[in-house]
């Protein structure tokens, strides 16, 4: 026993025709927490997160849930978790109460308190009205809604989201966000994967990188932002033809690399000492003439930390 | 959406010892024969169908091609031909145990139901409990077809029953071959395949024409078939007009009824069950 409610030591998994999708991933979760595996397509994240719902075997290392190992015990990690895969995993033709029914007859509920889980997670998940209706008649966002519920049948230790929101429109992305938060607020772990950095940034406590199947970079969102470095000035122009000009002026304040974004007329620049630079910035473009519609201090955004990420890693091998 | 708490509605229990884990097995796989049953109430329309499709066949064979048609030995073509849609119709089952398989397998569904803690033969043995149900009310459909078009059983219930359980015994082992083809297919759009393919199995066989007519070895291929066994031990069974018989195979039907399903049984079980590990891999 362990007490992390998810521990993966040096996992490695190799497919079939010789694809290497995890290559010695570690992982911890703390219980009660929500944390965010961020990575490209093919990054091994759903490969990840199959191992640990016992979907998967893994080929090395070894990896814990709710603290039973997934090769050894594998009866025992299905009791303590729930799923939520890419796809809505629901029967299309029965009901949404008949499959949350269904599934809480095969977690062993006897009749009557599955038909009673069912009605209360219909209620909890906003669905009642829904209830009597196929599912595959619901909207995107209804249908994760009932894979979320039929995931929460047991109040499993532990819930595994799989790009919860994939496919969704803003408003169904809403509704799912607003879900896993009020399931964290409950106290369920809460492993979450997503390729949308905003998404990790919203629900995440804690947050892993990870890249051709390892874990390049772990922290809050916070500290993965400082860990890029400093903070950034950001300026917006009036005028798009001044932007060589205004780049050329913030390189030599900041002494950095500025980049520049001609459809947005956004030009920015890492920072050390906030204030003393932001001034120096005013006052190079006002000595210039260059007129500024914003110029604003900002944090870097997740985007930035993720790029800069791969983007050493991409070296690294070449 | 409320903000009442979720609380856990029981605590994990852990079945040991084997007696509780074969009450679960049977318990789980109810709960999926259930889903199945549900399906059926909820497109009735797909039921009645599947039902009547056989029983259309009966007439266009019985009526459309049955005046031209000899029957071996003599006797009532449509006598004849009852045996043999008996078998077709257990025959036609495979697509309905391949459209299922392969709709479950193609989704994710199956995903959900390997994360819970339930049986892990629950899913299989629930479309099989379905599909034979579904089996047993199609073979009554069509027997009730049957008296209607002029056959009757001269051999006596017991061998009319014994009957009914060889085609049941048959369908049960196709319940393997369906199961495996769909998860090897893992997609319900090769059902048109399964479909044809259906189709020069029930003609490469006795169950509309006598094999002694065919050219000498696909006349082989359809006495060796084991859609013919079941046939011909149904006819011999039933006391309904068939041939003399003339080669081993055909000599020996009713053993032959019983071995063939068995045989397809003990290859396609195993297969089956290697697949749905391999879908873990």
């Amino acid at each position: 026993m362990t007490d992390h409610a998810v521990l993966a030591q040096g996992v490695r998994k190799r497919y079939g025709g010789g694809t290497t999708a995890l290559d010695g991933l570690d992982l911890a979760v703390a219980p009660g927490t929500v944390h965010g595996l961020l990575g490209p397509n093919g990054a091994g994240k759903t490969t990840c997160v199959r191992i640990l719902a016992t979907l998967l075997t893994l080929d090395g290392g070894r990896a814990e849930v709710a603290g039973f190992d997934v090769l050894r015990e594998p009866a025992r990690v299905r009791r303590r978790i729930g799923l939520v895969g890419q796809h809505a995993a629901v029967d299309e033709v029965l009901s949404g109460r008949q499959n949350l029914e269904m599934f809480g007859r095969l977690h062993h509920l006897p009749t009557r308190a599955a038909r009673r889980r069912a009605d209360e997670l219909l209620e909890r998940f906003g669905l009642r009205d829904a209830g009597r209706r196929p599912a595959g008649e619901y909207s995107g966002g209804m249908r994760r809604r009932l894979d979320l519920a039929a995931g929460m049948i047991m109040a499993p230790a532990v819930l595994f989201l799989d790009e919860p929101t994939t496919g969704l429109d803003p408003r169904g992305r809403s509704e799912v966000w607003e879900t896993v938060r009020a399931l964290a607020e409950d106290g369920t772990t809460v492993l979450l994967t997503t390729q949308y950095l905003e998404e990790a940034d919203r629900l995440a406590g804690r947050i892993s990188v990870v890249d051709r199947g390892r874990v390049i970079a772990e922290g809050t969102p916070d500290e993965l932002k400082s860990g890029l470095g400093a903070d950034r000035v950001d300026v917006v122009l009036r005028d798009p033809a001044a932007l060589p000009a205004a780049a050329d002026l913030l390189s030599g304040a900041t002494g950095a690399r500025v980049e520049t974004d001609p459809d947005t007329r956004r030009l920015s620049a890492p920072v050390t000492d906030r204030v003393a630079a932001l001034i120096e910035v005013v006052r190079a473009l006002d000595g210039a003439g260059i007129d500024a519609e914003d110029i604003a201090l900002r944090r870097p955004t997740l985007d930035e930390v993720f790029l800069h990420l791969t983007a050493d890693r991409a070296e690294e091998a070449a | 959406m409320t903000s009442t708490s979720l609380v856990s509605p029981a605590e994990p229990v852990e079945s040991t010892g084997a007696p509780a884990r074969l009450r679960w097995a049977l318990a789980d796989g109810w709960t999926l024969t259930r889903r199945a049953l549900a399906h059926w109430a909820r497109r009735p329309e797909q039921v009645v169908m599947g039902l009547l499709f056989p029983v259309m066949l009966v007439l266009m064979f019985g009526y459309l091609f049955g005046g031209q048609m000899a029957v071996p030995g003599g006797g009532s073509y449509r006598e004849f031909l009852m045996p043999g849609m008996f078998a077709m119709t257990m025959v036609f089952g495979v697509e309905t145990t391949f459209a299922a398989v392969a709709t479950d397998a193609s989704r994710s569904i199956t995903d959900r139901f390997r994360s819970l803690p339930m049986a892990s033969s629950a899913v299989v043995a629930g479309r099989g409990a379905a599909d034979m149900l579904h089996s047993v009310l199609a073979l009554t459909v069509m027997a009730v077809t049957g008296l209607a078009v002029g056959w009757r059983w001269h051999e006596g219930a017991g061998r009319a029953l014994a009957a009914a359980g060889l085609l049941l015994l048959l369908r049960f082992a196709l319940l393997w071959l369906g199961v495996y083809l769909g998860l090897v297919a893992r997609s319900p759009e090769l059902l048109v395949a399964v479909q044809v393919l259906v189709w020069p199995i029930g003609f490469l066989s006795n169950a509309f024409v006598d094999p002694a007519t065919m050219p000498g070895w696909l006349g082989a291929i359809a006495e060796w078939n084991p859609l013919s066994a079941t046939i011909g031990a149904t006819r011999e069974l039933f006391g309904t007009p068939g041939w003399d018989g003339g080669s081993w195979a055909a000599e020996h039907a009713v053993p032959m009824a019983v071995l063939w399903p068995l045989l397809l049984a003990a290859v396609f079980f195993p297969l089956s069950v290697r697949r749905y590990r391999r879908l873990s891999r």
